[in-house]
């Protein structure tokens, strides 16, 4: 068994079972890094020699008899838009090639309490604007799957790492589907938590009132366990939910008889690939046969959700990235002579295409007469679909989707028309909007071994749920597909 | 000409608070030390960071706004204002936009022959920006090629107080900042001053004709940073105004800055965009809703306000209108009369020491009333022992003054210097028989009919006595045995 | 069809900080256009009595006591800055 196809518990015990040390761990995952590292162009950043020397002092610490708690020693790869002190943090624009943190994101403390291993900052769609890590500055990242194909956006990087075995489990973040739609599309776990349960100081922001930071693994259950880590309070988000966390790692149950699943009409339209729906079928079979009430329900407002999600996301982004002016860090356009000009030249130079559209997109949205049509219109079209939501969960567990309407498609093939790539998102982004937890499980393989994504929905802090559902239907699909890399 | 007009001003005032830290983040408040020290990731706008309210500038603000007469809004939040600038860490300012925190309030200015009641449109909070210093040899924005950015400053809790156009001249402007500014020192939430910065003004100004109802185009004035800049700027922008639309145009609603070396008004930029700044809700931030309990909590803090003290020493002590707002508007001198007149019941009395020789020494020694070696019970003291005649005014002054220096006991200083009046009348006559005998062409001068030859007796008597003999009775005697 | 004029992307731009070449504003009015447009279908949802979701917790009063807590060094708050003088960050003529 390959070392960096293992999952973290694995590892974890084989740590234990002293079977391997952790610079074992570290070196073999860096060998595979640099065996596939140029075709795939999954990090921006690479920290091998402080990895090495971390992982020669865990190896201290186990020796002298330190429990060895989850992730302790194992390699993870953090999404360059995750502030990571003294380490760059590029979010894969030109505008913050060179920008260096002056602290570490609250996950970041987290994880380094644990003695995680930090492999390098993944690479990712600009700003987080993407769903094909197309839009980097950097370069493509490649699906490990098939590397003319897109490994999807914007945790590109993340999803890919996990899926070549160049990280044991990543950590993403997800404003309409960037951890989801790029695990699904690269066969692997995504999970995006309740809004508020993940601290968001010192993840760049995007969207701030959709923006969460989330896990990427080879199975659910190293996904609960990294959420018991990375989720809880955080007195420096004033949006972080003040809520005891559970172990989730509790919820790893083989055992839903008797869940309710609702599966909404909107989410399963046309525009999905018909193997993809095949897919969510056989899973629906699965789970009937495993006890679960099936039924489809229809959340109308759902078809909206693209356009609030564009307005919303891309107003609140506008504003975000106003910070990036040139002035106390980043990309200055030194020539410019005067303060505007240095203003317009550093941020026409420094930001992508699709960044600076989503800026101008926003800042129509906001601006004086159109504000109501668009930015507050929106707002409460959000309500309505947070409604629908509401309404549905009186009656279900949980709801059933696929994560991706198509499995990974070419490099190039829908960066002509923005609106042909926003809707690669029609799924995963009422999620957000309704800040509900969601996961992607791999469900299957298409006839072009592209890998297929389901989505599991819960209700609002209902992780618990989901994991349930996640665990049991993941040993129920029993995906083993590994890339051919 | 200016008499037909009439002018209309509204102000917006902007006050730093001066809590321990800054409005959204840890950093202190800084006074002026080394640039960039007081800084962190959230008030330099690093990406990734976020703010989180501080509670203590929420009760500042309702303070303000209560004392204001203003309807706390029960559910409050925050807006961005989105604009760049370089002493902005982020591009945008957390500011209130629709739901400030209070409206609909009021501040009653005395004018002296009226009262000007001006209208508080809102109070809101925001933060403040950055410094900016521009480098170049006038240290103006327009003739400097680079500026230096200073973010120490940047998130420091600032409220602004918005006021309706009430306001009808440049004296009622600055009498409206004075009431404002010492409102607001009394509640303890600010420095308040203007040279440092911490009060900030800014008015717009537009005239109409007297009598009309309609408000003309206004103009914004910045740049008035003292109460005397304050009322020379409005005055000239009302005659500017008035020449335009006396000439045939039209006012031009814009930016104007008071040029204090030339006692005018300008504008810095050739065209004037109106700025949209894209107001939204804050997402970063979460609502506030406001609990009666809260507001009744705040309220209990805020001490009673000067001009309803004032109010209260007219009625309960019976003092004039004068002495009240002068003790009143000074809380030191107003809480020191008051424990005076617990042990002294002639009210007119402390006050007159306070407002004269008491104010005279504690400015000459740039001290507070409270800091002064007099102790209410010993001025006190004091005013009694003059009352029985013990001690005459002239003597008094000088008791005053040594309690003033020493701290000591009036009775003692008047025994230990040997000071009480001489009314012994036996006493008295035998040096007035002195007096008169070495004076005889003065008393032949007083019998011409020259009564001021009196005073010049009493003077001598006076000097005999080392000024302790009590006049009244001096005066008798004098006057009988001349006549 | 939304249509926006190029005087209006112009505008747009400006408030944003962002410039583009003559070029660049035509590809960007068609797409903006053409997004706005599918974006605008919100208009034709009846929002009647339903306010709008600035928020989608139930979180209120989040506030943090008045303490002091460490500021980071003078040479952090300027270590990446592009142009600094005098301990400050350095900014060109103000237009």
């Amino acid at each position: 068994m390959e070392i960096h196809y293992l999952t973290a518990h694995q590892l974890k015990d084989m740590l234990e079972k002293r079977q391997i040390s952790c610079t074992e761990i570290v070196k073999s995952v860096y060998l595979r890094i640099e065996e596939v590292g140029d075709r795939l162009n999954s990090y921006v950043r690479l920290e091998k020699e402080s990895a090495l020397s971390r992982a020669g002092e865990v190896d201290k610490l186990i020796s002298a008899g330190s429990d060895i708690e989850d992730f302790m020693g194992i390699p993870i790869a953090v999404k360059d838009n995750i502030c990571t002190k003294n380490i760059t943090t590029t979010c894969a624009s030109r505008i913050l090639e060179n920008y260096i943190p002056i602290y570490n994101a609250t996950v970041i403390d987290r994880l380094e309490s644990r003695n995680y291993i930090l492999t390098g900052k993944a690479n990712m769609d600009e700003f987080a604007m993407g769903s094909s890590n197309e839009n980097s500055y950097f370069g493509a990242v490649k699906n490990p799957w098939d590397t003319d194909r897109v490994p999807g956006g914007s945790s590109g990087g993340p999803a890919a790492c996990v899926a070549a075995g160049e990280a044991v489990c990543s950590l993403g973040s997800d404003t309409g589907g960037s951890i989801r739609q790029p695990a699904s599309l690269c066969g692997v776990v995504g999970f995006k938590p309740t809004y508020g349960m993940v601290s968001r100081y010192g993840l760049v922001a995007f969207a701030s009132s959709l923006d969460q930071i989330g896990p990427l693994t080879r199975d659910v259950e190293d996904c609960a366990a990294m959420l018991n880590i990375i989720c809880g309070y955080d007195r420096k988000d004033s949006t972080s939910i003040n809520v005891e966390v559970p172990d989730y790692k509790s919820f790893l149950k083989a055992d839903i008889k008797g869940m309710k699943i609702g599966v909404p009409k909107e989410l399963m339209v046309e525009g999905i690939d018909r193997e993809v729906k095949e897919a969510v079928y056989r899973t629906i079979k699965l789970a009937e046969d495993m006890g679960c009430i099936v039924e489809e329900i229809s959340l109308p407002s759902l078809e909206y959700a693209l356009s609030v999600y564009y307005i919303i996301a891309s107003s609140e982004a506008s504003s975000n990235l106003s910070r990036f002016d040139g002035v106390r860090y980043g990309y200055r356009n030194m020539e410019a002579r005067t303060l505007r000009e240095m203003y317009r030249r550093s941020r026409a130079e420094g930001f992508g295409d699709e960044v600076k559209r989503r800026i101008m997109i926003g800042t129509y949205c906001l601006s004086a007469g159109y504000y109501d049509a668009y930015y507050e219109k929106a707002q409460r079209v959000r309500t309505l679909i947070m409604g629908d939501f509401k309404k549905a969960f009186e009656k279900f567990d949980i709801l059933i989707s696929p994560t991706s309407p198509t499995t990974a498609f070419k490099i190039g093939e829908k960066m002509k028309d923005p609106l042909t790539m926003y809707l690669s998102d029609i799924c995963t982004i009422p999620v957000n909007l309704a800040g509900l937890p969601a996961i992607s499980i791999p469900a299957g393989l298409s006839g072009s071994k592209l890998p297929i994504g389901l989505q599991i929905i819960g209700n609002v802090l209902r992780e618990d749920n989901v994991l349930k559902a996640a665990y049991s239907l993941e040993k129920a699909i029993g995906f083993t597909g590994k890339p051919g890399l | 000409m200016k008499n037909q007009y009439e002018q209309v001003i509204g102000l917006e005032t902007h006050v730093e608070l001066y809590t321990n830290t800054k409005m959204f983040c840890g950093c202190r408040l800084s006074f002026g030390e080394e640039k960039n020290i007081y800084t962190c990731p959230v008030c330099l706008g690093h990406p990734g960071s976020l703010p989180v309210i501080n509670k203590k500038a929420i009760e500042y603000a309702a303070k303000i706004a209560l004392a204001l007469n203003c309807k706390i809004k029960k559910y409050t939040i925050f807006h961005r204002k989105n604009y760049f600038y370089p002493d902005m860490p982020k591009n945008y300012q957390i500011s209130q936009y629709d739901l400030p925190l209070g409206v609909g309030g009021w501040l009653d200015v005395d004018m002296g022959s009226y009262i000007r009641r001006v209208r508080i449109t809102r109070v809101h909070m925001e933060e403040d920006t950055g410094k900016l210093l521009h480098k170049g040899t006038t240290g103006r924005i327009s003739e400097s090629e680079a500026s230096i950015v200073d973010f120490n400053r940047a998130g420091t809790p600032l409220i602004e107080v918005v006021t309706e156009p009430d306001i009808r001249s440049p004296e009622e402007a600055k009498e409206y900042m004075i009431v404002l500014r010492n409102l607001i020192l009394f509640l303890d939430v600010s420095n308040c001053s203007m040279e440092e910065g911490s009060l900030r003004c800014d008015a717009n100004v537009s005239v109409r004709k007297a009598g009309e109802d309609k408000i003309g185009t206004k103009t914004e004035i910045k740049n008035l940073n003292s109460f005397k800049f304050l009322q020379k700027g409005l005055g000239y922008e009302a005659k500017r105004q008035i020449e335009v639309l006396e000439a045939g145009g039209k006012v031009i609603q814009q930016t104007r800055h008071y040029d204090s070396k030339t006692g005018t008004t300008k504008t810095l930029r050739s065209k004037e965009e109106a700025h949209d700044y894209r107001y939204f809700p804050e997402p970063d931030l979460v609502p506030i809703y406001i609990e009666d309990k809260m507001i009744e909590d705040i309220r209990k803090t805020i001490p009673e306000l000067p001009y309803v003290k004032a109010k209260r020493f007219e009625k309960q002590y019976g003092l004039p209108k004068y002495d009240s707002n002068f003790l009143a508007n000074n809380k030191d001198l107003a809480d020191y009369f008051e424990q005076c007149c617990r042990r002294y019941n002639n009210a007119k009395n402390i006050a007159n020491w306070i407002m004269g020789d008491f104010s005279a020494l504690i400015n000459k020694e740039k001290m507070t009333i409270k800091d002064s070696r007099i102790t209410p019970e010993n001025l006190c003291k004091m005013l009694e022992i003059i009352d029985k005649g013990k001690i005459n005014s002239k003597i008094a002054k000088a008791v005053f003054e040594e309690m003033f220096n020493t701290g000591g006991d009036p009775q003692k200083i008047i025994e230990d210097g040997g000071l009480e009046q001489i009314s012994d009348e036996g006493l008295l006559e035998a040096v007035i028989e002195e007096v008169i005998k070495e004076n005889p062409g003065v008393v032949e001068q007083f019998k011409e009919g020259k009564n001021k030859a009196v005073g010049f007796l009493i003077g001598r008597v006076m000097a005999k006595t080392k000024g302790k003999a009590n006049p009244r009775i001096v005066n008798n005697i004098i006057t009988k045995k001349l006549s | 069809m939304e249509s926006i004029s190029k005087d209006n992307v112009k505008h747009i731009a400006e408030l944003a900080e962002l410039e583009f070449s003559e070029k660049d504003i035509e590809k960007i009015t068609s797409q903006i256009e053409r997004i706005l447009d599918h974006v605008a279908n919100v208009s034709s949802v009846n929002t009647e009595g339903i306010l709008p979701t600035s928020h989608v917790l139930n979180i209120k009063n989040v506030f943090r006591e008045d303490m002091a807590e460490e500021s980071v060094t003078q040479e952090s708050a300027l270590k990446n800055a592009p142009d600094e003088a005098n301990d400050g960050f350095k900014v060109p003529k103000i237009d």
